[in-house]
């Protein structure tokens, strides 16, 4: 790697690091380096294509290669074609401006239109980590879909018409161990601690201790020396309800020491202790999301073909089972507190030690597993794979396994036409469900409305459109002089539409006469939007790390709303 | 697209081609999104500020940047390549500070952009803003209303809104937005460190300023990301677009973005402050005691969430004549008057109703107080 990164820290003198270390910050190294491994293949040259791989290619995805059989027209020069390059091919223009972009990422095209790749050259997808469709029509897109979904290859379909834009993801299995929840809970173990912890607890004692040593015990040991004292007087039991927290409380400010005239010193540990009841006595359990995929058929009935994802899952299952005794394996982090440098160091040390204790265990039940299932590949903390065990345990920011699963359609509707029956299927629970809830409700299809779930209108006309274009072979809106006559078909479609659908549904003209007037121009900033947010699912598709949108998303530029939907 | 569309361009209007002029404050990553989208629109007349070179570490997201360019100025570097990729489309490059510009330069824009990473900058273009505004028997002449676009990014998250100087709420009506920066207690950083963080901070504020090894400042920064950036200025862009041709109602008034965890935006209007130091046109208060000392106006000043000053330098008018109280940005000044500081408001002879005049670098212009002294602690 070539560029070099600049040290913040330094700032005014250049120290050498590579210069993806920004992005590393985000996603770490495993991420930044599925990044690069990652290969992205863009079905035509679109404003909004273009942006996507210009978003993706700055943070330094591996390669990406672009299908497209057309050449650069006066009305399709973007920023990434360019005015003299009219009559070229517009993949092979694309290309290679976006690869100026960064050095690192290799940059391929194929001049042949993606309709006929479809039919003719099927294959040709089944080497990607992801496909990025944009302006596609319908009857390709479909075939396409079926495809990928068969080759088990993300597709995300991407589409900006006049103010609106479109995004639709479909994978048939995605699983996130990072989720990078913004907030979570600690994992201390103040209510089952084990060995380590109160060995080291134990070596403390309040009583006796310097002044200064007393005011910089951490909290975490003030709670659980005065939890065993309260234990004795309750039963063996910690404080259960608001009543009891609330004694308890008090039972730790009594540890606060007394100055000579008889008034409390400060100690900030103890007000910290204090604060931190509540929380730190939640009893250590294991997350419903978690127990979930605990009886998910992927981790219960694992087969040689099984997902390592799904494999590591069962190993921790086996972990919860038998060493854990029904807790998770330890995730090895404190937060900070009031102390002394030194006995903080000590505490986080033990922590630390038991996680890893944990993650020996898990990584030899996942080594058992993978034999029992006939698989061969080893495995030690070491090995890239477990980093994510690793981090899963230990690290600071994974914690709550969050598995997110998008099918595009339902397994028992895999037959014939699939993708299109779930796509018509879908419009229909989708409709069922919005009109229940909107249809009594006049203002639903008003513009001025506030309600955010206004936006899923634009689907219906989204899809109004594609059957306009089925029908003229143009989009409504196309000529100035035929937007009026042009109003009066779009009606007819949706009716259609909506009649092919069974739904009964009055969507206001200033809805139809809008998207009319669009002309399905591509309006850059539009494109752009979707650019930006597009490239972001992508990154999340490719890292497994943050959450995927699920699974439509509408963008309406006309008043900066989104909202995204389940079909 | 099977046939040419002669009309492609025939939305944009000619104002927009023409006549618009468009200022973008920024060339850094929301700055080259912003140029772009803006010429792309068909905006033909565009200036851009920004006092910044090229590092090497911007190249990861500022994409009109290249390896060769590293060293130049961003708006100079910025213009450049906008006006070789987009032929016809004139933007003009401005590699200086936005406090060097007069009224009369920011008087002749008729919209103003924002992709700036600093919270002072943003101030200070308001508050010029507010400043050129005209009132006439109290009534605003909306034809003196100059509309701000300002964009926001933080990692995954981001804003965008839509400024009407006068009219809708500003910069400094929703200060509270921007809550200060989270600061380690000095005797953790100097005495108990437990995190790497304590240690950054330790040579940050104690060692950095005594030594300064290599001259330049340290900063924190939250990592920028490049998609982020795309999001936000492509919809102050849209809403630039909104504002110049009216083809749509402006976002009214604020947009958050977040693609942490799906993707999640919120629209919604945030209000106009009643007494807000900047647009509000009410003279503000200060009340304190006459043995508080000028200092405590000082911290107060910096810390109350209200004004969030960087470092306020106090005039008023004694006599007839004006007196500097303290001014910290003139280092003579500074400390011919720093011993005001330790004295009271009392023996500085400033009495009930005094007006105080405060300068910062967060406003273009100071701003006057008016002093309420009475006998009780009570701000």
């Amino acid at each position: 790697m070539l560029q070099y990164h600049q040290c913040h820290i330094l700032s005014g003198v250049y120290v050498l690091v590579p210069s993806m270390s920004h992005f590393n910050r985000l996603w770490g190294d495993h991420g930044q380096s599925a990044l690069e491994n990652a290969r992205v293949c863009l079905i035509n040259v679109t404003a909004t294509g273009t942006e996507i791989l210009k978003n993706l290619i700055l943070p330094g995805i591996g390669s990406f290669t672009i299908v497209d059989g057309n050449k650069v027209t006066g009305e399709d020069v973007v920023f990434f074609l360019t005015k003299d390059s009219i009559g070229e091919s517009r993949a092979k223009v694309a290309s290679e401006l976006l690869s100026e972009l960064n050095e690192d990422v290799s940059a391929d095209y194929v001049e042949e239109h993606v309709e006929n790749m479809v039919q003719s050259n099927p294959d040709f997808f089944r080497s990607f980590s992801l496909v990025i469709a944009t302006n596609i029509c319908e009857r390709t897109l479909l075939q396409l879909g079926e495809n990928l979904w068969n080759m088990n290859i993300p597709l995300l379909i991407c589409r900006c018409y006049g103010f609106i834009g479109y995004m639709r993801l479909a994978v048939k299995e995605h699983t996130v161990i990072e989720s990078h929840p913004d907030s979570v809970l600690e994992d201390l173990r103040l209510d089952r601690p084990f060995t380590a912890l109160v060995e080291y607890c134990d070596s403390l004692d309040l009583e006796t201790m310097s002044k200064k040593d007393h005011s910089h015990t951490p909290w975490l040991v003030i709670i659980y020396k005065y939890l065993q004292e309260w234990k004795k007087t309750h039963n063996g039991e910690g404080p259960k309800n608001y009543r009891e927290k609330t004694q308890f409380k008090e039972l730790v400010k009594q540890g606060i020491r007394k100055n000579e005239s008889g008034g409390l010193e400060e100690e900030e540990n103890f007000d910290e202790a204090v604060n931190h009841v509540n929380t730190a006595l939640l009893p250590t359990s294991v997350p419903s999301e978690v127990k979930k995929l605990f009886e998910d058929p992927s981790c219960t009935e694992l087969n040689v073909e099984s997902k390592r994802f799904w494999i590591m899952l069962r190993a921790v299952k086996e972990f919860v089972v038998n060493e854990g005794n029904g807790a998770l394996p330890l995730r090895g982090t404190i937060p900070d507190m009031t102390s002394d440098s030194k006995r903080y160091i000590e505490l986080q040390q033990t922590y630390r030690d038991q996680a890893s204790q944990d993650v020996t265990i898990v990584t030899e039940k996942l080594q058992t597993l993978l034999q029992s299932i006939g698989r061969g590949e080893l495995v030690s903390v070491s090995n890239p794979p477990m980093i994510f065990i690793a981090l899963f345990f230990t690290g600071s920011y994974c914690i709550v396994m969050k598995n997110i699963i998008f099918r595009f359609t339902r397994p028992e509707e895999l037959e014939r036409q699939v993708v299109r029956g779930s796509f018509q299927k879908d419009a229909i629970m989708l409709f069922k469900k919005s009109f229940n809830i909107h249809c009594k409700n006049s203002a639903f299809v008003r513009l001025e409305d506030e309600d955010s779930d206004n936006e899923t209108v634009f689907y219906v006309l989204l899809r109004t459109v594609d059957k306009f274009y089925e029908d003229y072979n143009r989009y409504p809106g196309w000529y100035n002089d035929q937007v009026e006559s042009d109003i009066t078909k779009l009606k007819s479609c949706m009716s259609k539409i909506l009649q092919d659908w069974g739904i009964s549904a009055n969507i206001k003209d200033d809805y139809v006469h809008e998207i009319c007037r669009y002309g399905a121009a591509e309006l850059h900033t539009v494109a752009s939007f979707i650019g930006g947010a597009a490239a972001q699912e992508a990154i999340k598709v490719i890292t497994s790390q943050f959450v995927p949108f699920n699974n439509t998303y509408i963008y309406n530029a006309m008043k900066q709303t989104s909202v995204t939907i389940e079909l | 697209m099977e046939q040419e569309w002669t009309g492609r361009w025939n939305h944009a209007i000619s104002f927009l081609q023409g006549v618009c002029k468009i200022l973008v404050i920024g060339a850094g990553g929301l700055g080259c999104e912003l140029l772009k989208d803006l010429a792309l629109l068909g905006f033909k007349n565009i200036d851009v500020i920004d006092m910044d070179t090229i590092d090497i570490s911007n190249l990861n997201r500022q994409f009109l940047f290249r390896a060769k360019d590293v060293g130049r100025a961003k708006a100079e570097v910025a213009a450049e390549f906008i006006n070789k990729r987009v032929p016809g489309c004139n933007v003009t490059p401005h590699y200086d500070k936005i406090q060097n510009f007069d009224e009369a330069f920011y008087r002749k824009f008729h919209i103003v952009v924002c992709g700036l990473d600093s919270i002072v900058a943003r101030r200070w273009i308001n508050g010029m803003l507010i400043g050129l505004l005209n009132y006439e028997d109290g009534e605003l002449d909306q034809s003196t209303v100059i509309p701000m676009i300002d964009g926001g990014t933080e990692g995954f998250k981001g804003n965008a809104r839509v400024i009407l100087p006068g009219l809708t709420a500003c910069i400094e009506c929703t200060l509270d937005l921007y809550p200060p920066q989270i600061n380690f207690p000095l005797c953790t950083i100097a005495h108990t460190p437990r995190l790497p963080e304590h240690c950054i901070e330790y040579v940050r504020i104690l060692l950095w300023p005594k030594e300064n090894p290599f001259g330049g400042v340290v900063k924190r920064i939250i990592p920028a990301v490049a998609s982020t950036n795309a999001v936000i200025a492509a919809a102050c862009s849209t809403e630039v677009f909104k504002v110049a041709t009216s083809c749509c109602l402006p976002l009214n008034n604020y947009m958050n973005f977040n693609d942490a965890e799906g993707i999640y935006t919120y629209t919604f209007e945030v209000q106009k402050k009643e007494h807000c130091l900047a647009c509000s046109n009410i003279p503000q208060t200060l009340s304190f005691s006459e043995n508080n000392k000028l200092q405590d106006i000082i911290d107060y000043l910096v810390e109350s969430l209200a004004y969030q000053m960087k470092s306020p330098g106090i005039t008023t008018s004694m006599n007839g004549k004006n007196k500097t109280l303290y001014m910290q940005t003139v280092k003579s000044i500074e400390e011919k008057t720093k011993e005001n500081l330790k004295k009271t408001l009392k023996d500085l002879g400033l009495v009930d109703g005094q007006e105080l005049y405060v300068a910062d670098p967060t406003t273009p212009s100071s701003v006057s107080f008016k002093l309420n002294l009475g006998s009780s602690m009570e701000h």
